[in-house]
């Protein structure tokens, strides 16, 4: 038996290596398994962009198209609205839509669409996720009476939004609803999901 | 750190467990190659869990939708086909490695006095373990899962005077389809793995309180120094947790050639018949269940139907399996390893093995003349080693065992 | 001694299960296909000939057109201008032109291929493309050697007659090799991966190898008592 010493500086270090070598393997390991979470190929076809035909759509009539799982809104603004929209910027939180993660560069503008007239929105609020209701009508007693030019009321906590989907200031909802990516086929077809070619 | 230590040690036996069952837990310092698979098989209970889990979150577990649910898994969630495969592939594994970590107890006896029950709760861990298998390779609703849970579950409906009550009672139906599907599904999720893992838990409890056994089949316990340390025992952490990291990483080199390379290995871990969906009209040419179950599907098939019943076959494979837990008293040998056995033993375990290994391949054939008459005479082998295994375990002359265990 | 048993016993059980599994299902002898799914342009040769000559009666069922666009590097809009012959989308799964009702109508029922290749095997796909002759007692005048009395036209029967045997082989070849290809899309992967795998492993193997010898050496020359 011969007395040789432990090589303690050699212990460490093949202790340290397999540690280290042994846990990337288990983070390679990881990827597979967190991936699995992410859309499937069948979630993603589910999701691919859809067209809406709006030729039959009147003024301040709206459709509610499903988009990804989610409400899209999609409805006609007469001249009036239009007008009313610009009145409204002092009660509004955001009203330039400078919040660049909210909409599309082209719907970065008053109306917050591409054609002034057709509005395209999805319905969920920024708030917690409930999907506001519709409500038109001028000066809605419930709704502050006068200064309500119409837009857009969450059940759940209350948030208001205008007809562009703009926020209002003092409601729990903090930014503005979100526009989807969306461009005109034709005169009077939408695809939502795509973006117009540059 | 030291006061986190000492915070719940006061709360929970945290460093004596360590102690007891890692850091002071005495091992034989002689261990071999079939020591390897103890470890080897919690390792693959943990893939099968891991990869369960996740593959429960995309399975669907109805009969319209159970067999697309798993293409689905193939093809469209990402990185399924991989998850899948180191499901199926680890089914397999876990029949290779316990079958192995079985043949070292009978080469060395571990099952002899004092670890008897150690003994039987591994015997009803196997016998769990191939229900629970059982159970799963029906949830991908091909041809073969349907048609093995048909034949599987019409055994029952052997059973004299209660047999159809009890069949209806595990269909929930008038034949296999949905209702089986369903509460497989939760057995197989939950229930047996509930069960595997309070087992494996007891399995090593109980390892843990007698202490390893060894290639030399004699107590370490037996010689200890001033402090009452086994002299041939050696602390299971550093040096056998060192060994069997060695031990996982070259099984995990084997287990990823196969699920890289031959995930089907060539119809034996993945039946082709179960790429078609089941269908109740039209029974595969050839059915067999998968290779870990066929030696006890050929006991069954080789005991011929006696009063108009298939009852006897039925009882035969069941008997082959519980003659197991009777081991320890029907081993009649001093000696516990095969090193100091006499040679009676040691021919009838070769025999044994043999015979083992045959039916698992009469198990997957269709039955022919010639099949059918190795078939019996394999079964008769098989359990001639348990019933003559009083006899030729207190014949012939033993060696002399060691005092101390041999390098 | 006791190794060479083992041995034996080892070699003996790899001889048995060296056999395909279903092997006994299959007394009708079947040709080599040969394909290899690592050639791409065979795949897409296949995807095309599939598309023309299969789809019309046989859906892929489980399988999207852009999943093949992006396995087998055929751009969306060519995908679109000759894969899908209806308005159905690219992300979508790939269904048969005909209806079903009208299937069972005129053949009985065109099973669906996604995973033919799994069930049957390339051996059995590429024998059965070649095994058509003439029989005029069947309703399409032809029969098949592997599969008796199919009723399935040989709808390769032009190909057939415009080219060479060695072309028409290679066709049915790429058709073989693509439904192989449509039975297990991770194929394209997994050997790849595989091989990456092993590498990891074997220097993880290394370390830890070096890393049991090396406290070993304590039990060789009894020295871990030191510590107590």
């Amino acid at each position: 038996m011969s007395e040789q010493e432990i090589d303690l500086k050699k212990r460490r270090f093949l202790t340290s290596a397999t540690s280290v070598v042994g846990a990337i393997g288990v983070g390679f390991v990881l990827v597979p398994f967190l991936s699995s979470w992410m859309p499937s190929a069948r979630a993603k076809a589910a999701g691919a962009p859809i067209d809406v035909d709006i030729s039959k759509l009147n003024n301040g009539q709206l459709v509610r198209v499903l988009w990804r799982k989610k409400p899209v809104w999609i409805f006609k603004r007469d001249k009036k609205t239009i007008e009313n929209l610009i009145t409204l910027n002092s009660i509004l939180t955001d009203p330039n839509s400078n919040e660049v993660s909210q909409q599309p560069k082209y719907a970065q503008n008053p109306y917050r669409s591409i054609n002034p007239d057709v509005a395209v929105i999805i319905g969920v609020c920024t708030h917690l996720g409930c999907s506001p209701t519709y409500r038109p009508e001028i000066g809605a007693s419930d709704l502050g009476g006068k200064s309500w030019k119409g837009g857009f009321y969450c059940p759940c906590h209350g948030s208001k939004f205008d007809l562009a989907g703009r926020v209002y200031t003092g409601v729990p909802a903090p930014t503005n609803l979100v526009i989807p990516p969306y461009h005109f086929v034709a005169d009077s077809l939408i695809r939502i999901g795509v973006d117009p070619k540059a | 750190m030291n006061n986190n230590k000492n915070w719940i040690d006061q709360r929970f036996p945290l460093t004596k467990v360590w102690n007891e069952h890692l850091a002071e837990y005495y091992t034989p310092r002689n261990f071999n190659f079939w020591y390897f698979f103890g470890s080897l098989a919690m390792l693959v209970l943990v893939i099968q869990i891991v990869t369960g889990i996740f593959l429960t979150m995309h399975f669907k577990p109805d009969a319209i939708h159970a067999f697309a649910s798993v293409e689905y898994i193939m093809r469209d969630v990402n990185w399924g086909w991989l998850i899948r495969y180191l499901h199926s592939t680890g089914a397999s594994a876990f029949f290779v490695v316990i079958y192995l970590h079985i043949h070292r107890s009978l080469l060395y006896g571990s099952y002899k006095t004092p670890r008897e029950l150690i003994w039987i709760l591994g015997m009803v861990l196997y016998i769990a373990l191939m229900a629970e298998a059982f159970m799963g390779y029906v949830l991908p609703w091909g041809q073969m899962s349907y048609w093995g849970a048909q034949v599987i579950i019409s055994l029952f409906g052997s059973v004299p005077i209660f047999g159809p009550d009890i069949l209806t009672f595990i269909l929930g139906d008038y034949a296999v389809g949905d209702p089986v599907l369903n509460r497989f599904f939760s057995l197989h999720v939950i229930a047996l793995p509930l069960i595997l893992v309070i087992l494996v838990f007891l399995h090593i409890v109980a390892l843990h309180t007698v202490g390893s056994n060894n290639p030399d089949g004699i107590e370490i316990k037996k010689i200890k120094n001033k402090e009452g340390i086994p002299k041939d025992g050696v602390p299971f952490h550093p040096y056998y947790s060192v060994k069997d990291i060695v031990g996982v990483v070259v099984f995990l080199m084997i287990f990823s050639a196969v699920v890289f390379f031959a995930p089907a290995m060539n119809g034996y871990f993945l039946e082709s018949s179960n790429f078609i969906e089941a269908n109740p009209l039209q029974t595969p040419n050839h059915i067999a269940p998968l290779w870990y179950l066929t030696p006890f599907y050929s006991i069954l098939r080789a005991i011929p139907p006696m009063f108009g019943s298939q009852f006897p076959g039925v009882v035969g494979m069941f008997a082959s399996l519980l003659i197991l837990i009777a081991l320890p008293w029907l081993d009649r040998s001093k000696v516990k390893s095969i090193r100091y056995r006499s040679w009676p033993y040691k021919i009838a375990l070769g025999i044994f093995v043999i015979s083992f290994i045959i039916l698992g391949y009469l198990g997957m054939q269709p039955v022919t003349p010639i099949n059918a008459l190795l078939a019996r005479v394999f079964t008769f082998t098989y359990f001639g080693f348990f019933i003559l295994m009083p006899w030729f375990t207190s014949i012939g002359k033993t060696k002399s065992l060691p005092i101390r265990v041999t390098e | 001694m006791k190794n060479k048993v083992y041995i034996l016993l080892i070699a003996v059980v790899i001889l048995i299960f060296s056999f395909n599994a279903s092997a006994s299902d299959n007394e009708i002898h079947l040709d080599q296909a040969n394909t290899d799914i690592n050639d791409k342009k065979s795949l897409r040769r296949g995807a095309k000939l599939f598309m023309n000559y299969c789809s019309g009666c046989h859906s892929i069922q489980f399988m999207r057109y852009n999943r093949i666009g992006k396995d087998l590097n055929i751009a969306d809009a060519e995908i679109e201008k000759h894969f899908i012959l209806g308005n159905e989308k690219i992300g979508e799964t790939i269904t048969s032109a005909m209806s079903v009702t009208d299937a069972n109508q005129w053949f009985g029922i065109s099973p669906d291929l996604s995973l033919v290749s799994r069930s049957k095997g390339v051996d059995w796909i590429y024998s059965y493309l070649h095994g058509f002759y003439k029989d005029n007692s069947r309703i399409f005048g032809v029969n098949n050697h592997i599969l008796k009395n199919v009723s399935m036209p040989d709808v390769l029967w032009k190909l057939k007659q415009d080219k060479s045997n060695k072309k028409f082989d290679q066709d049915i070849r790429d058709i073989t090799n693509f439904l192989d290809y449509v039975g297990e899309p991770a194929k394209l992967v997994r050997f790849n991966l595989g091989i990456k795998v092993l590498g990891f492993l074997l220097i993880l193997f290394i370390f830890s190898y070096l890393l049991k010898i090396e406290y070993w050496k304590d039990i060789k020359y009894g020295k871990w008592r030191a510590k107590h």
